[in-house]
Order: C-alpha cells, then sequence, then structure tokens
C-alpha cells in the first residue's frame, strides 16, 4: 500500500513499489488523462508533475513520488498558468488526435511557470521531449506564446 | 486510402444481406442527388415519432438528435482520429439547420453500414481523405430536414405560414408576430411531424458555418484529458491482454512456459491465440503493469517453418534486378521505344524508399466482451464493416451480433483501416481462447506497435526520361517494384490486369504533358505485412515524380517551375496551385547565399497540393525554413482545419523523409521503439503558410494530400545547394544532416 498525494488529495494504492506512476495513476486510479505512449520516457505523453517538476510517469516507479506533491492533467487547469495553458490550446485548436496534448500541456505549464515569456529556443528546449505525431508544434508553439501574453 | 470506387461486392460478405431492411428517406426529385437520408434507429421504417409520446428528443434522421435541453447531437459516421471529422460533419449539420456553434455536439455513431456507410465505399468505414467528400450532400441534408421539421412545428404553433419563419442561431422566429422559441422547446412537437420528401439546400452564398474557422467539437475534450480513447476504457472486470508477437513474420507458436508468468502477481491468464491473419500467446492480467511483468517472463518457442528471414538489403537486392526488367502495364501513351530510340539524350535514377510504420501516439489496442453469441467492441474504430464481419467470422456469429462503439483514435494515419482486422480479431481471439465474458483490453506495446508489420511497403522506382535537342522531355518510363497492398483480402477485387491502383498512384496519372508515358508495375510478394500509411501510393510516387522532374530540369537549364508550368496547361488546378504556392513563396526572388527553394506538387485523393520549401545551409547542416503550401480541395468547408491537415500532412511526411525506416535484418525488425525509429519533434518542424485555392466544387480531402509532397519539395531544394540528387530515403541515411 503506497499513500500519494495526487492532485491535492492524499490516496492510497495497493500497487507493486516498482509499478510505475503512470499505471498507478490509470489503472488504478481512473485518472486516464495521462497518456502511455512508449513506456521508455521518450514521448512525453505520460507527462506529470512532480513537485512541479514535469517528470515522465511511465518510467518513474511508484517508490519514488511517495511524500510528493504529484499534479496530473485532471487538475492542472486548477492554476493560473495551467488554466491559461489550457485555454489557449482550445482557443488555438491546437489538438488533432489529442492523444499527446496532455503531456504537451503538462510540460508547456512547467515551462511557463519557470519562465515567463520563452524564446522559440526555450520552447524547443523544454518541448522537445513530447512527440505529436500530428505535428501539431506550430500551434503548440503559438498557444504557449498566447497563453504567456495573457498571463503576462 | 484510395477506396473511392470500392463497393459492396468487394468487401464485407455477409454485412449487407444480414442488416435488417427499414426504408429510406428520400429527399425531393428536383434536389435528389442519390443521397438517402436513413432513419434514426436501426429497424424503424418512419422514425418521425420516436418521441411521439412525450418527446425528450427529436431524431428526424440517423445524423441529427436534438434534446428539449436545445443540445444538438451530431452523429459522426466517420472516427476521428485527430483530421477533424467532428467538426467537419458537425458544421455541414450546424449550417443547414442555422443551429448556434455553441449548442453542437458530436457522437460516433455505432457500427451499421446501412445507415452509416460511407458513399463512397459502399460500406461504413473511414479513409481515402473522404470524410467530408462523400458526406458533404448527406449530412447537409440530414440538417436540412430537421430546420424543415422545426419550421413547420412552429408554423403550426403560431399558425402561420412557414415560408414567412426565420432561423437564426438556434432560434426559431417569425417578425410580424414577434413570436421566437429555442430549438428544445418545439422537440416534442417537430417529432410528432412528417419527416419531409423534398429537401431544400442552401444556396452557397448563405452559408453561415461552411468556410467559417469554426472552432474544433473536440478541443475542450482533448485539451483536458477527458476525451475518451480505447487505451482509457475502464469497464467492470475488465483485464488488460498484453501480447508476445513471433520475432519473424509467419512463424507460429510452437510451444510455451508461462509457469514464470502465472507466479507474477496480477496475472490471470496466459492464453495461445491464432486468427487468420496472425498469432501469439497473450498474458491476461488485472492491470497492465502486471501484465507486461508477466510477459517479460514468458518464455516462447517459435515454430519457423514458414517465418520471413529476409533482410532489407536482400530485399531491395531483389527489386533492384526486377526493376531493370518490362512489367505488368499500368499505363502507355504513345510510343515510348521509338521515343526513347529518337531521343538526343537519356536519363535514368533508380529511387528507393524503405518500410514505414506508422507510429500513431496511441498504440493499437481494442476492448472487447464477448457474450453469448455476441459480442461488443471498444474500439477508436476505422472499419467498422470488414470488422464487424471478420470478428463475426471467427466467432461464429452473425455480423449485426458484433456491436461496435466508435471512440476517439489516438491517430492511425492508415493503421486501425486495416482490410484483414488484424487487431480486432487478435482482441476477439483472446478473449476466446481465455473462454471468458469480462471484458478484454488488449494493448499492444509501442514496441509491438513498432515491429508488428502492416508497415508502408518497401519500392524500387527504376525512371528514365527521352529529351531532344532542346532539351522537351519526349519519353517518360516508370517501373515500380514492390508489394501489393489490395491483392490479399477483401479489396482484391480492386486489382485488375495485374495492378493494384495503390501501387502506382500518382505516377500512372501523373499530369505532365509528355506524349510518349509508359509506367509498369512488378508486384512483388514477400512475407512482410503491408498496409496503407497517410496517402498511400503517393507517399512513395510523388518524391520519385517530383525529384525526378527536378534533375531533368537542372540537366536541361530549365526553372523547375518554368518546366511545371509548361507541362500543365492542360491541368488548371495543379496550375493554379502552383502558381500560387509560387508566388507566395516569392519563387525567383534572391535568397542569399546557402539559401534555396524546392517546389513540388501533387494529387492524391482528388486534392491538389504545391509546395515550395525553403532550406538554409549552416556550416554541413541543412534546416528546413519554411513551407508555403496551396491546396485547391474544393470547397473549403472549414479553412482552419484545412490548414491544419496540411501542417500536419507536412509535419508527418516530413518526419519520414528526414528519418523514418523499418529496416529487417535476417526477418527481424530492427527499430523498437522512439529511440531507433525517430519521428519529428518540435524543434524540427519548419513554419507553413497555408493558402487555400479558391473553388466552388465540391469539396475533396484533406487528411493525406499534404504529406507527399513535402520531401520532393525539400530534396529539390537541397539539390540546389548540393548539386546532387537525394536517391533513397530517408535523408539520415544519406549523409544528409538536417538541423
Amino acid at each position: 500500500m503506497a499513500a500519494l498525494d495526487i492532485n491535492g488529495k492524499r490516496v492510497e494504492v495497493d500497487v507493486d513499489p516498482d509499478m510505475p506512476l503512470l499505471w498507478a495513476l490509470r489503472d488504478h486510479l481512473s485518472l486516464t488523462g495521462t497518456k502511455y505512449g512508449c513506456g521508455m520516457a521518450l514521448c512525453g505523453a505520460c507527462t506529470v508533475h512532480l513537485d512541479g517538476q514535469p517528470i515522465r510517469s511511465c518510467s518513474t516507479p511508484v517508490s519514488a513520488v511517495t511524500g510528493k506533491k504529484i499534479t496530473t492533467i485532471e487538475s492542472i487547469g486548477a492554476s493560473p498558468v495551467g488554466n491559461a495553458v489550457q485555454e489557449a490550446w482550445i482557443a488555438e485548436n491546437v489538438a488533432q488526435c489529442g492523444y499527446c496534448q496532455s503531456g504537451q500541456i503538462m510540460s508547456a505549464t512547467a515551462l511557463l511557470t519557470s519562465n515567463k515569456s520563452p524564446t522559440d529556443a526555450d520552447i524547443d528546449a523544454a518541448m522537445a521531449g513530447n512527440i505529436c505525431r500530428c505535428a501539431t508544434y506550430a500551434r503548440i508553439r503559438t498557444a504557449i506564446k498566447n497563453a504567456a501574453a495573457r498571463l503576462a | 486510402m484510395s477506396l473511392s470506387n470500392i463497393v459492396n461486392a468487394s468487401m464485407a460478405p455477409g454485412a449487407s444481406e444480414s442488416s435488417s431492411r427499414r426504408d429510406f428517406l428520400k429527399v425531393g426529385a428536383a434536389l435528389t442527388l442519390a443521397i438517402y437520408l436513413p432513419g434514426c434507429s436501426p429497424d424503424s421504417s418512419t422514425d418521425t415519432s420516436a418521441t411521439a409520446t412525450g418527446a425528450t428528443a427529436f431524431e428526424p434522421n440517423a445524423f441529427v438528435r436534438i434534446g428539449a435541453d436545445g443540445n444538438v447531437t451530431v452523429i459522426s459516421k466517420h472516427i476521428e482520429m485527430g483530421q477533424g471529422s467532428y467538426t467537419g460533419l458537425a458544421t455541414l449539420v450546424a449550417d443547414e439547420l442555422d443551429a448556434a456553434w455553441s449548442q453542437i455536439s458530436v457522437e460516433g455513431a455505432p457500427a451499421d453500414a446501412m445507415r452509416y456507410a460511407n458513399l463512397a465505399f459502399g460500406v461504413q468505414g473511414t479513409g481515402g481523405s473522404t470524410a467530408i467528400a462523400n458526406s458533404f450532400e448527406q449530412y447537409r441534408q440530414a440538417g436540412a430536414a430537421a430546420r424543415a421539421m422545426l419550421v413547420a412545428a412552429a408554423a403550426k404553433r403560431w399558425n402561420v405560414a412557414a415560408g414567412e419563419i426565420q432561423v437564426a442561431g438556434g432560434v426559431i422566429s417569425h417578425a410580424a408576430s414577434k413570436n421566437t422559441v429555442a430549438f428544445g422547446e418545439l422537440v416534442a412537437d417537430a417529432a410528432a411531424l412528417p419527416v419531409p420528401t423534398e429537401i431544400k439546400l442552401k444556396d452557397p452564398k448563405d452559408f453561415v458555418f461552411i468556410g467559417k474557422p469554426s472552432a474544433r467539437v473536440d478541443a475542450r475534450a482533448k485539451s483536458t484529458g477527458t476525451a475518451q480513447y480505447t487505451q482509457d476504457m475502464q469497464l467492470p472486470g475488465m483485464l488488460t491482454a498484453l501480447i508476445v508477437h513471433p520475432p519473424r513474420f509467419g512463424s507460429k507458436v510452437k510451444s510455451f512456459d508461462a509457469a514464470k508468468t502465472k507466479a507474477v502477481k496480477g496475472v490471470v491468464n496466459v492464453v495461445m491465440f491464432e486468427t487468420p491473419v496472425s498469432t501469439g500467446v497473450a498474458v491476461l492480467a488485472n492491470d497492465f503493469w502486471s501484465a507486461k511483468k508477466g510477459r517479460d517472463v514468458l518464455t516462447v518457442e517459435w515454430d519457423e517453418t514458414n517465418a520471413f528471414k529476409q533482410g532489407s538489403a536482400e530485399i531491395l537486392a531483389d527489386y533492384r534486378k526486377l526493376a531493370a526488367t518490362p512489367g505488368t502495364v499500368a499505363r502507355n501513351d504513345g510510343d515510348v521505344e521509338a521515343a526513347f530510340k529518337q531521343a538526343a539524350r537519356v536519363i535514368e535514377a533508380t529511387y528507393e524508399v524503405p518500410f514505414l510504420a506508422h507510429a500513431s501516439m496511441e498504440p493499437l489496442n481494442c476492448v472487447v466482451q464477448l457474450g453469448e453469441g455476441s459480442c461488443e467492441m471498444w474500439n477508436g474504430e476505422q472499419f467498422q464493416t470488414t470488422d464487424q464481419a471478420a470478428v463475426a467470422r471467427l466467432l461464429g456469429i452473425p455480423p449485426e451480433n458484433v456491436k461496435i462503439n466508435m471512440l476517439f483514435a489516438g491517430g492511425s494515419f492508415g493503421r486501425r483501416a486495416n482490410p484483414l482486422a488484424d487487431y480486432p480479431l487478435e482482441a476477439a481471439a483472446i478473449a476466446q481462447a481465455a473462454a471468458t465474458t469480462v471484458p478484454v483490453k488488449m494493448v499492444w506495446t509501442r514496441e509491438e506497435d513498432t515491429q508488428g508489420g502492416f508497415f508502408r511497403p518497401l519500392y524500387v522506382h527504376a525512371v528514365k526520361a527521352g529529351l531532344d535537342a532542346k532539351g522537351n522531355i519526349i519519353a517518360w518510363q516508370q517501373r515500380i517494384v514492390g508489394q501489393s497492398i489490395m491483392s490479399d483480402g477483401p479489396m482484391a477485387a480492386m486489382v485488375q490486369n495485374g495492378i493494384d491502383p495503390t501501387s502506382v498512384e500518382g505516377a500512372a496519372n501523373l499530369p505532365y504533358a509528355i506524349p510518349n508515358l509508359r509506367v509498369e508495375l512488378h508486384t512483388t510478394k514477400i512475407g512482410v505485412p503491408i498496409q496503407w500509411w497517410r496517402s498511400v501510393g503517393s507517399s512513395h510516387t510523388a518524391y520519385v515524380t517530383e525529384c525526378f522532374l527536378d534533375e531533368l530540369a537542372h540537366a536541361t537549364g530549365k526553372d523547375p517551375f518554368e518546366l511545371r508550368r509548361s507541362l500543365l496547361t492542360q491541368h488548371p488546378r495543379h496550375l493554379a496551385a502552383l502558381e500560387l504556392a509560387a508566388e507566395q513563396a516569392g519563387w525567383g526572388k534572391p535568397l542569399g547565399n546557402g539559401r534555396a527553394r524546392g517546389i513540388a506538387v501533387h494529387e492524391s485523393f482528388g486534392t491538389v497540393v504545391a509546395q515550395v520549401a525553403e532550406v538554409t545551409r549552416t556550416g554541413q547542416s541543412y534546416k528546413l525554413d519554411r513551407v508555403v503550401c496551396t491546396v485547391d480541395c474544393g470547397v473549403a468547408v472549414n479553412p482552419n482545419i484545412i490548414a491544419m491537415q496540411m501542417e500536419s500532412g507536412i509535419g508527418y511526411g516530413l518526419s519520414a523523409a528526414l528519418m523514418g525506416a523499418i529496416t529487417l535484418k535476417d526477418g527481424v525488425v530492427e527499430q523498437s521503439n522512439f529511440h531507433q525509429y525517430p519521428v519529428l519533434r518540435i524543434n524540427q518542424m519548419p513554419v507553413v503558410e497555408v493558402h487555400i485555392v479558391p473553388s466552388a466544387n465540391k469539396p475533396s480531402g484533406v487528411g493525406e494530400p499534404a504529406t507527399p509532397v513535402i520531401a520532393p519539395a525539400l530534396i529539390n531544394a537541397l539539390m540546389v545547394l548540393t548539386r546532387k540528387p537525394v536517391r533513397a530515403l530517408p535523408l539520415s541515411k544519406q549523409g544528409i544532416q538536417m538541423a
């Protein structure tokens, strides 16, 4: 039994400590907004925040996250930055198939939390770990800049 | 996919005759376009009174449902896999209905070919960039019928003439009496009325949504993690099944040892399964992680008697030899042999493209639950009728007993439209082998998804051009060598006279005015499972035809844009798209040292796309800075979604051109995950500018046609800088570094 702090709530989950956080979220806590894409921290679809930092939940065992604050796509909109990012995503019609977008939004929110006005190079550096096969990259870039402007 | 001519006969045996009979609403003779508007329920004959007693919803036909709360639900017969079909179909309904965009939502249709057939296929399914093209009148009529009945209901209530009533933004009004009513308040009245037999569609000048950049209907769900994909399905008692597939195509399971697997906590069962398409061993567990841990310690022995053991190098060597010999003729204009004899100069080249995986973000998966003589599926479902028929055959039940719930798909790019129903069959076979009636979620890992086959085929093209003394192209011969996508399976009837149209499309219909032109095909048979991949035949033919044309332009000192113009005088749509791209890109204007432009134009799925790529050289490396893309897709139903599909198609094609390759060694796929099968990332995405060629023609597709054009546009720009042709893809294996 592991005690986790997820989206501001303490939850207990009966899983092996080696289970990646991704599967605890998806299969045991019904938080399916965080996606499985590669299982090797190569695509970013599983990105969540651990104490505010973006991590790949597919490669982070539950044992490594106890006692830390975990934030997923389901609650990121409660923060001003997360909300601004989501609204910018919607306004820009970023999502196509949409499967990677939870992870994109989590990475973008982490970027804008630490960097109020990112340059194109900053965006590339922060977002290059998140694959989008629909290649919505240009709109992701625009949405990040629009969210930054909205927050300024 | 190129399925535009598919008829019932070639697909899904058993599906049409066993579906229940019903009457269709025929639209008025004056406006009839051979389109039928089926009713809202599978077994109702009139469908006007679904809610006649205490109506809570008004469902005039299979495509529209209006609730007493005023919500308008559009039922999409086409899957939403990113291409914007839900938004596009909603646009057609909302326009004729004169609804407010905010009251519109969309849900996926069930599998039912009688109501939800793709009018371009004759059966239900999505592909070939046909979603809007085949639905353009049908979904407008569905909205117009609903509007007419709401107006009739209001006219009756107010005792005024229907012709005096206005509808706008979801509100029905009568100016003289100052009456107004919202859709929701008329639901019961409208449901009690007969469905009109004549429906008048709007004059295009009165369109409210068509032609406007309405917001995507799925934007919020997909930005908040609430959109439901197959991977997200959770049902009581559901098991997750992971698969061990054979390491080589064609192998079979000899034996397996599940002792260690069964000792893993959470593992429930280990079963061997076999379908008409594939075989393997599945581990069923309470969750993904338990199934994965169990799968990792599973030992399987394979019978490799029929295993495919060639590598890509051997396949290529065989194909090159074939390319030197005449093939089956797909097109033969003039007298190519005579023209080559007369030619002052002959130029030859061989081009090669590798196998490609689709690599959608959502790895393949499918949820099934077996019942007593029935089966329910939850899936990002793209080929309803073939999947229904194949699963029914496997289980020995009637097709209509296979219920399919269509969910969002996290990409597909062709993969979920498998004509052999490979992965739904696996899900059903696993549940059957496990003899379980609990829901089973079959999940392919990323590794399975990358290595599991059904690739874009590897092809070799040998091309040869004859030039006269002035450098005019008087002869063109193109030999294509590769596997046929449609020869084996339910679409074999599409292969005529030895030519699979998906092998030669884009080459056999080369638009350039070349008097002597021959296209030949060698269809190979090797044991690698293959399938359509975004833009299908054009994914290789456009690269070859457009790059070879630039090689000829360079050889004769001609401007690539002017050369194309001179050869396209009989193709005004190509010409218009090409000229607009050149104009918007500033073709001919100096770019400065180390920079160059490349141009390409190509028609696929009835849509013409032209692109100009701008490339900068920095040291030994090249960067694609900007792509100007023009598109003629008929009426632009939603210009923003068209732009999105151009951007997406360019990114997808660029990914393959830069670094996409599945290679085999001794029959084993050498790539497993994104570290070995790299795909485009944000830092590699160019600026894309899209310009839509104005058109009043019926809409054609936009999901695929941008994909094939980017490789030749990019390579033609590179060729200006390097002075060397690129005759094999991807660029990463040709010594070209792209930043």
